[in-house]
């Protein structure tokens, strides 16, 4: 057993494995998820500076920093839904560390998305994927890549008047993936792993729906799933280790094969 | 300078709306009763009477003149007196100057109000801008407090034991046994009372009275226009008002009487052994045995022995309050002034039933109300005459 | 110190709903308030003529002339006196038979008041103006010779007696913890509880409070939800009295380079510390405003007068003090539903040593803990204490805007006008 971990050292060194940083800049302003007033809404984020190399600290440079559970590239454990709230060992800090490293799966649906801003992963389309490149492997992640973290800002974030209009899983999709395919969680690149208008659905956010009511996870505001094969990369995702917490901002590192995707 | 002498002006029809306890109409609809019963009294409509009077605590969001609209009058004289129990007295002396000067021919003066369980505790809490800051939150005991705070100077100063006012309250209720519409109609004994649960020292149960709802009403009239409709009628001859006397005392020991009393008898031309029945606003027996003392019945500081030496019943040598009064008829409102007038006319026109006074030919009637702060503000009086 | 023994309270009865005197009061009365919530007696006075007049007119009845508050001389004689045996109001029926008096004040004029044990008339009184439960501006008469009325339970349920009571204070490494824990034993409380924030740093003052008899230290950060809703769900139903005194004591100017942590630091623990607290324990103590002999009576904040006056020189630490004194006031409403007291204790300076470069004088603990105790037996709701306080308050009222210029120009201390 040495030898797989000492052949994977040597991979890195050499470029055969290549380490893939699926993470987004945690900055300031970083568009926050944005609930109706009535509810209670996430700090921003805030890089707040006690001092550098000054008069508040001459031989250092620190920060405070403020931000929700659930901003910029980050985690959410089955405690974040209420279909999750009886999930034993739920929460970011009980979660089995043996979960925090899996294999993925991609699924490009970037051109739909560069046409249709509320385009739906459906049944259909992860079967016809399947067709091409095999199964879904149980315990894997599922990754819905659609460049959507090449935007910025509004395009980012794009809302409009009734709401987000960002592409996502549907909710018999996601039913599908968490029953019959087992998987460990699903990812995207988006703000949510629902769609922007998801919460017009049946269920209403069926990603949060079905993953966290079978105790299983998700991932959003990734970047660089066009540098991932469509399997193979293993990922890392270790949210911070927060009492009792529903998911942290993270960083995600993919180990991919070398060379092209 | 003394005051005209009230010429050409009577009062007749005298009016009572049966007393209840408590009561689902408005004080409006008392208003109404007692109106049809002053125009079937007199057996004209009600639209005929030209002055429209009226006293009442709980009228709101009405208004008297909202109500010349509501039952049909179209009046050249209008009056409107939440004054308590000295709205009676005091809408009288304005009723009959206007009829005697012409401004008017036929004042209907009514005092009503109605009763529910919450109206005296919300009376209370809303009766005054004095009583809500300096009266009410100390441990809102109402005017039975207020009064009782009263009553113990004012039998300290006059040596009058409950004892002596036992009498007013025992005779007040045989009066109102003869009273069919008299609330309280159980005999009771100068033992029950003085043996009745403490209200608030020395104010006892009996000395109580009870608020219902109710109304009471009379007509002021020109005396060719009586005549021609064929009415008895009574005479007014004499009346007196003050507000506010004696400001400086600091504790009611004497009302406004004191200081008008004189005028009061000068006017009527006679001294109190003249009066054939008197009628006291017994808010309290204290208070009708102060009414005795000030108007001048007794000598000052005789009231202890004036009130053991008589009988006080509607047969015995000083009848007084013939009908049970407000402690044994019930306090409806504002109605409690006009109450005494009302039974005056009775007792003067010979319409008294089983309690007639025999002879009766001179009534006087007493009003006093109005507690803003620590004492009754208003005090008045009138002299009645058989005509 | 002998503990009074309560008996506990009879888990299967309902616990009473706490009911209010009636509370209505014209806008003129409310001149009463200012003086009753400080203690101070002073009555409505025409500036004409100088006549005192009760109840407050809107005129004086003598001149006409404008009327004001006034001091005024506290005796005063009995003129009558009764009992209510059948109040029509629930709060006094409850309390039935309720004392009241007719007294001739010495200023002048006529008052029905509240009555201690005194029922004959002719009697010399000791009047004074307080609170009452609900938070109105009353008069009481006493008897003349004093007496701290401590037996009388129409004098108790208006003030906030510790004797009995089980007490919250929040902030045990607060300067006059100890003095104050000492004070309210002295005063016969039943229990104190002092909370300890960051328990895993040295406290020193732990060995003297943990030998007085009926204290308890437990780990309370107000900087946290889950810290004070823990403390809360334990003996959240169990405090009569909460007294306040977590603080952070940072002095600094606008532009200090540490200033934003600070203020922030400060603001946290002090005004939303408060927040906090008061959405914790302020409704189960408003709950239990009427629980039996031991019910809940009084929050009291120990904030800081720069909350009212604010000297650049310390601009974080006023903004939150100005902050969490707003604050109260929501807080105070919400404790008067159960006719539970907040009272504000404003301090200048103090002995703290966070105060060290500032001149004398500075408020003491002793002092501080006496003024916390005097202002609980009297149920007063504003207490300042100390020379530089009271100064900077005087000079506050009488122009907000000349007492600014002064801060700022570092005139801090009354001096040559």
């Amino acid at each position: 057993m040495n030898d797989l971990l000492s052949s994977l050292t040597a991979a890195l060194s050499t470029g055969a494995v290549r380490v893939v940083d699926l993470t987004l800049t945690l900055r300031e302003d970083f568009p926050t998820i944005v609930l109706p007033p009535e509810f209670a809404q996430p700090s921003p984020v805030r890089i707040e500076r006690l001092s550098r190399y000054d008069e508040a600290g001459p031989a250092w440079y620190w920060n405070n920093l403020t931000f929700g559970e659930h901003t910029g590239t980050h985690f959410d454990a089955p405690a974040h839904w209420i279909t999750g709230r009886d999930i034993a060992c739920g929460t970011v800090d009980t979660m089995p560390p043996e979960d925090m490293i899996a294999p993925a799966v991609v699924i490009d649906c970037s051109a739909q998305s560069a046409a249709d801003e509320d385009f739906l992963l459906t049944r259909e389309a992860v079967k016809a994927w399947e067709a091409s490149h095999g199964r879904i492997s149980p315990r894997s992640w599922v990754l819905m890549r659609t460049d959507w973290s090449h935007r910025r800002g509004a395009a980012y974030a794009n809302l409009r008047d009734d709401g987000a209009h960002t592409p996502g899983p549907d909710a018999e999709v996601m039913r599908f993936l968490v029953d019959e395919r087992d998987i460990l969680g699903f990812g995207t690149e988006t703000i949510g792993t629902d769609a922007g208008q998801g919460g017009h659905f049946h269920p209403p956010y069926p990603a949060h729906h079905y993953l966290h009511g079978a105790g299983r996870y998700g991932l959003q505001c990734l970047g660089a799933l066009d540098q991932l094969p469509s399997r193979g990369a293993m990922i890392f995702a270790a949210p911070l280790k927060v009492h009792e917490g529903s998911g942290s901002p993270l960083r995600v590192l993919a180990l991919a094969p070398g060379g092209q995707t | 300078m003394s005051a005209a002498p009230y010429t050409s002006v009577v009062l007749c029809c005298p009016v009572t709306v049966d007393y209840t306890r408590h009561s689902i109409r408005p004080a409006a609809w008392w208003v109404a009763r007692a109106l049809a019963g002053l125009a079937a009294a007199a057996g004209l409509s009600h639209r005929d009477f030209d002055g429209f009077s009226l006293a009442s605590f709980t009228l709101g969001p009405d208004s008297a003149i909202g109500l010349t609209q509501q039952f049909g009058l179209s009046p050249r004289f209008l009056d409107f007196l939440p004054l308590g129990g000295v709205a009676g007295i005091v809408g009288l002396r304005r009723a009959a100057r206007a009829v005697q000067a012409g401004d008017a021919d036929a004042i209907a003066c009514i005092g009503a109000d109605t009763n529910g369980p919450h109206w005296f505790r919300h009376s209370l809490e809303t009766f005054s801008r004095a009583s809500q800051d300096a009266v009410y939150p100390y441990g809102s005991g109402g005017p039975n407090v207020s009064f009782a705070l009263i009553a113990r100077a004012w039998m300290a100063a006059n040596g009058v034991r409950r004892e002596d006012l036992a009498r007013l309250a025992v005779d007040s209720r045989t009066n109102a046994r003869a009273n069919p519409n008299a609330l309280m109609q159980k005999a009771l004994t100068e033992e029950e009372y003085l043996a009745a649960r403490p209200i608030a020292p020395p104010i006892h149960l009996f000395d109580c009275v009870m608020p219902c709802a109710g109304a009471e009403a009379f007509l002021v009239m020109r005396e060719a226009t009586a005549q021609a409709l064929g009415l008895t009628f009574v005479r007014l001859a004499a009346a007196i008002e003050r507000h506010n006397a004696f400001p400086d005392d600091p504790v009611m020991l004497r009302g406004g009487w004191v200081q008008d009393r004189d005028q009061l008898w000068s006017m009527a031309g006679v001294t109190p052994g003249a009066v054939d029945l008197v009628q006291t606003y017994d808010d309290y027996p204290f208070i009708s045995a102060m009414q005795f003392q000030d108007l001048g019945l007794c000598g000052p500081g005789e009231v202890a022995d004036y009130l053991r030496a008589h009988d006080f019943t509607h047969s015995g040598d000083r009848p007084h309050n013939t009908s049970g009064g407000q402690l044994s008829g019930g306090q409806a409102g504002c109605a409690g002034g006009h109450l005494g007038l009302v039974e005056a006319i009775r007792q003067l026109t010979g319409t008294a039933g089983a309690r007639q006074v025999k002879g009766a030919k001179r009534a006087l009637v007493s009003g006093f109300g109005m507690i803003n702060f620590d004492r009754g503000l208003g005090s008045a009086a009138a002299m009645l005459e058989a005509a | 110190m002998m503990v009074e023994h309560f008996p506990r309270k009879n888990p299967l009865l309902r616990t009473q709903t706490p009911l209010l005197p009636p509370a209505a009061r014209s806008r003129a009365a409310h001149l009463l308030t200012a003086a009753a919530c400080a203690g101070r007696f002073e009555l409505p006075c025409c500036t004409t003529c100088n006549a005192f007049a009760w109840p407050i007119p809107e005129a004086c009845p003598k001149c006409m002339g404008e009327i004001a508050l006034r001091k005024a001389p506290q005796g005063g004689e009995l003129l009558s006196a009764t009992v209510a045996e059948v109040p029509a109001d629930p709060y006094f029926r409850e309390r039935a038979p309720w004392r009241v008096g007719l007294v001739k004040l010495d200023c002048g004029p006529i008052a029905v008041t509240h009555l201690g044990p005194l029922k004959e008339p002719g009697a010399r009184v000791n009047v004074t103006l307080m609170l009452d439960r609900a938070g109105q501006a009353v008069l009481h008469a006493g008897p003349q010779k004093g007496g701290a009325m401590q037996d009388d339970p129409q004098w108790q349920d208006m003030v906030a007696n510790p004797r009995g009571r089980r007490i919250l204070i929040t902030d045990a490494r607060h300067f006059c913890a100890i003095p104050l824990t000492q004070a309210l034993v002295k005063a016969g409380a039943a229990e104190v509880t002092l909370g300890l924030h960051d328990s895993w740093k040295p406290f020193e003052g732990r060995g003297a409070l943990e030998s007085l008899p009926c204290v308890k230290i437990e780990s309370l950060d107000l900087g946290s939800d889950r810290s004070i809703q823990d403390m809360a769900a334990q003996i959240g139903g169990k405090i009569e009295i909460l007294i306040n005194t977590a603080d952070v004591l940072r002095p600094g100017w606008l532009m200090s380079p540490r200033a934003p942590v600070e203020a922030k630091a400060v603001m946290e623990i002090v005004a939303f510390g408060l927040m906090r607290l008061a959405r914790g324990f302020g409704p189960a103590m408003a709950s239990r405003g009427a629980d039996g002999a031991r019910s809940a009576v009084a929050w009291v904040n120990l904030l800081s007068v720069f909350g009212r006056a604010h000297p650049p020189e310390l601009a974080g630490y006023a903004a939150a003090h100005a902050a969490a004194l707003a604050l109260s006031h929501a807080v105070r409403a919400e404790l008067a539903t159960g006719g539970v007291r907040l009272m504000t204790v404003l301090t200048g300076p103090t002995e703290d040593e966070w105060f060290q470069a500032f001149p004398p004088p500075r408020v003491s603990a002793d002092a501080l803990a006496k003024a916390v105790l005097d202002g609980l037996m009297r149920g007063l709701e504003e207490v300042v204490v100390g020379d530089v306080a009271r100064d900077l308050m005087a000079r506050l009222e009488e122009n907000p805007k000349a007492i600014e210029r002064e801060l700022a120009q570092g005139r801090m201390y009354g001096g040559a006008a």
